[in-house]
């Protein structure tokens, strides 16, 4: 990796990242993998959904990122279609996942143990 | 995809269930079915909005409406109205009391939410692992904006001038560390990372290292930059694994780009961090034990001053900061102290990161501005009380803290109000206790955990925690007289005074507020030998209602010990002199015939 030697790189670099990960249209699903979601399957899940999605044809990207918090609903998982706020389902298992890719991911439909944002953000 | 459908989200959390149930979601359904548009409309029931105040609320979409304050009466205009003919149900909407706007979106209502991200901003936003999601989230504009547009003392004044104090409980004015060890001239200095989050039940930090690490190499390294450092170290226990895994990636991404290492952005100002593993005792997250810790001796205090920003590790100036203290930097160089000052009380600036436990629906993490109640954080965020049971006291401030009692809902959490009503900000931890839960044993709880874990370098509290665990051990057990309860004020009052470090002389605050907020059931305890919350088991009896028992003997088969006696058929009863009060008796029979006094 090139090393960034001013914050006008930096800057530069940024804006590359920005439309690298979050440039195009596309469909994102964040598994929350901190302690808490891990010690509650989440690694299941985030293997399932990359499985699954792969193997249903639909092309998204799973990233795995900490968790937000939900301890009392782990496993939790965003997931952000294209031009939609993202949504935030918990208690993720794979019926729920199956559910979540069926439902919501191909049709737009909401399912149940939806934790809509409940906070504000900087 | 097609045209979007229109979808109904009712809120669920317990602020908007409340009395009325499930009737608006009932009600919402059947109104769809009868106008047959049940499979055109989907209704699901969701977590809490964060709308507490306002609800009932439901959100429609798409458009993203929100109605507050629907009733289950509301439900065939939002039908009729909204999702028949598209027209907003006015009457419904929020107005807001300031400007008498009329605001329906998700967006213009966030804003009344009691829950502020500052701290967790990027936590379970970012992947943790890949820097560049972090640089598109802002990671390290700060330290660029530092090291090119402002000089070491104009970043300590914007950390002075936010009002940023210390999150790891002591609540010492970061800005004004920074300047100390700023005025200590000297080649070598440090920047330590406290990430030795000890308390039971706390867990922000371990959260914030694991979703977010390089919100604290940033800071760490503008804190460098600051004080005129260039090393920096983090502190943090090998019982956090994942912390420590993500953390390592994070180090060697940044030095990868340049972020940390030699000249840093094209600047003179090199800066490299080195992780330090703890064994996990409670007392090395005091700054002068971890700093001992650090420097391979035992994991003991010393006598403050000098103060680590004065001389530290390698008797070299030295600032440690904890975790969430660290988070906090970058927002404010970015927006500015005075963005970051607005928020919060007078004297307690920007948000806290809060882990709640106990029994409390929403375990979890919170964020919340300085000065937001207790009631709030309760009810509101955490979703009230499990099993719908009354509050009865909620832990701050781990073992060092105190509780917090019914007459204390209403108090603004802040540093100063926390402890003026006889407890602390501590690090973050929030154990919630319901009626069920016995406030002797709890500090008992609390005490052994001290005992456990006092380093045993001064008697006062190797001793004398010892010594008052001892009592209250004998309290429990119903050998306690009116006499202890005295000679227990005298022990905390004297630990308090003559212990060396923070973890003595804060080790009698549960013992103490306990004994302050609920001496009654001290009293029950010593005067009745009965404990009111019917936890502490040598202190129960168990009786067989003659009334309910049939003389089934499913009881006395169980029973280990033989002190239940009867005829079959006929009501039986436990001898308590033999009895042991396992309760195998009371799980085992059918009839509820058998009940705790």
């Amino acid at each position: 990796m090139p090393k960034i030697n001013s914050p006008a790189e930096l800057s530069k670099h940024k804006k590359e990242v920005r439309e690298r990960l979050y440039g195009q249209k596309k469909i994102r699903i964040r598994v929350h993998m901190g302690t808490s979601g891990l010690a509650s399957g989440a690694k299941t899940i985030y293997e399932f959904f990359r499985e699954e999605l792969e193997k249903r044809n639909i092309e998204a990207a799973v990233i795995h990122a900490g968790d937000m918090g939900y301890s009392f609903a782990e496993p939790t998982v965003e997931v952000c279609l294209p031009d939609r706020e993202a949504v935030v389902f918990g208690n993720v298992d794979k019926i729920r996942a199956d559910e979540i890719i069926e439902k919501y991911i191909k049709n737009g439909e909401l399912t149940d143990g939806i934790l809509p944002a409940n906070y504000r953000s900087i | 995809m097609t045209k979007e459908r229109i979808q109904i989200m009712v809120c669920g959390g317990t602020g908007c269930t409340g009395d009325q149930g499930d009737a608006l979601l009932d009600n919402l359904k059947l109104e769809l079915e009868a106008n047959a548009l049940e499979n055109d409309v989907t209704v699901v029931k969701t977590g809490c909005m964060g709308l507490c105040s306002m609800g009932p609320n439901i959100k429609i979409m798409p458009g993203n409406i929100i109605y507050t304050g629907v009733k289950p009466d509301d439900v065939r205009d939002i039908v009729s109205e909204h999702i028949m003919k598209g027209r907003k149900v006015e009457r419904l909407l929020f107005t807001d009391p300031g400007s008498e706007k009329m605001l329906s979106t998700e967006k213009e209502l966030s804003p009344f939410r009691k829950q502020l991200r500052v701290v967790l901003r990027n936590c379970g936003i970012i992947d943790p692992e890949n820097i560049d999601d972090a640089i598109a989230h802002d990671a390290y504009e700060a330290l660029g904006v530092a090291l090119t547009k402002m000089k070491p003392l104009d970043v300590i004044k914007t950390v002075k001038d936010s009002g940023l104090r210390g999150r790891g409980g002591g609540g010492f004015p970061t800005g004004t560390k920074w300047e100390i060890a700023f005025n200590n001239k000297s080649d070598e200095k440090y920047v330590v990372c406290n990430a030795d989050e000890g308390d039971p039940g706390a867990f922000m930090d371990r959260s914030i290292l694991e979703g977010d690490p390089h919100a604290v190499l940033e800071a760490m390294a503008i804190c460098g930059y600051a004080i005129e450092a260039d090393k920096g170290l983090i502190y943090i226990r090998a019982e956090y694994p994942l912390a420590v895994a993500r953390l390592n990636t994070a180090l060697r991404q940044a030095r990868e780009y340049g972020l940390l290492g030699r000249n840093i952005l094209g600047s003179n100002f090199s800066f490299d961090i080195e992780i330090k593993y703890g064994a996990g005792a409670f007392v090395c997250g005091e700054e002068t034990a971890l700093i001992h810790s650090m420097e391979g001796d035992r994991g003991e205090p010393t006598v403050k001053p000098p103060f680590p920003a004065v001389s530290g590790f390698r008797n070299q100036p030295t600032i440690v900061n904890n975790v969430e203290t660290l988070a906090c930097i970058s927002p404010i160089i970015l927006k500015g102290a005075e963005w970051f000052s607005s928020i919060g009380t007078e004297k307690s600036k920007g948000t806290k990161v809060f882990a709640l436990a106990g029994k409390i629906n929403n375990v979890g993490l919170i964020e919340v501005p300085m000065g937001t109640t207790l009631r709030e954080v309760i009810t509101e965020i955490g979703g009230g009380i499990r099993n719908g049971k009354k509050f009865k006291a909620a832990q701050t401030g781990g073992p060092s803290g105190g509780c917090l009692t019914e007459k204390h809902l209403d108090t603004p959490i802040d540093f100063d109000n926390l402890i003026a009503a006889g407890s602390m900000m501590g690090s973050g931890g929030l154990i919630v206790m319901d009626e069920d839960d016995c406030m002797v044993s709890v500090a008992k709880f609390f005490l052994e955990f001290t005992v456990e874990e006092s380093c045993g370098k001064c008697s006062p509290c190797r001793i004398g925690n010892k010594r008052m665990h001892e009592l209250l051990e004998h309290i429990t057990k119903g050998k306690g007289v009116p006499a202890d309860l005295d000679r227990l004020r005298n022990m905390c009052h004297v630990i308090k005074d003559t212990s060396l470090c923070g973890l003595g002389q804060s080790s009698p605050n549960p013992v103490l507020s306990t004994l302050e907020n609920f001496r009654d059931e001290y009293e029950a305890h010593v005067t009745a030998k009965k404990c009111p919350a019917g936890k502490c088991r040598d202190l129960m009896e168990y009786f067989i209602i003659e009334a309910n028992c049939v003389g089934c003997t499913a009881c006395a088969r169980v029973c280990p010990v033989g002190a239940i006696s009867g005829e079959r058929k006929e009501a039986h009863v436990i001898n308590q002199e033999i009895c042991i009060k396992c309760g195998a008796c009371m799980e085992k029979c059918k009839f509820d015939a058998i009940i705790i006094q």
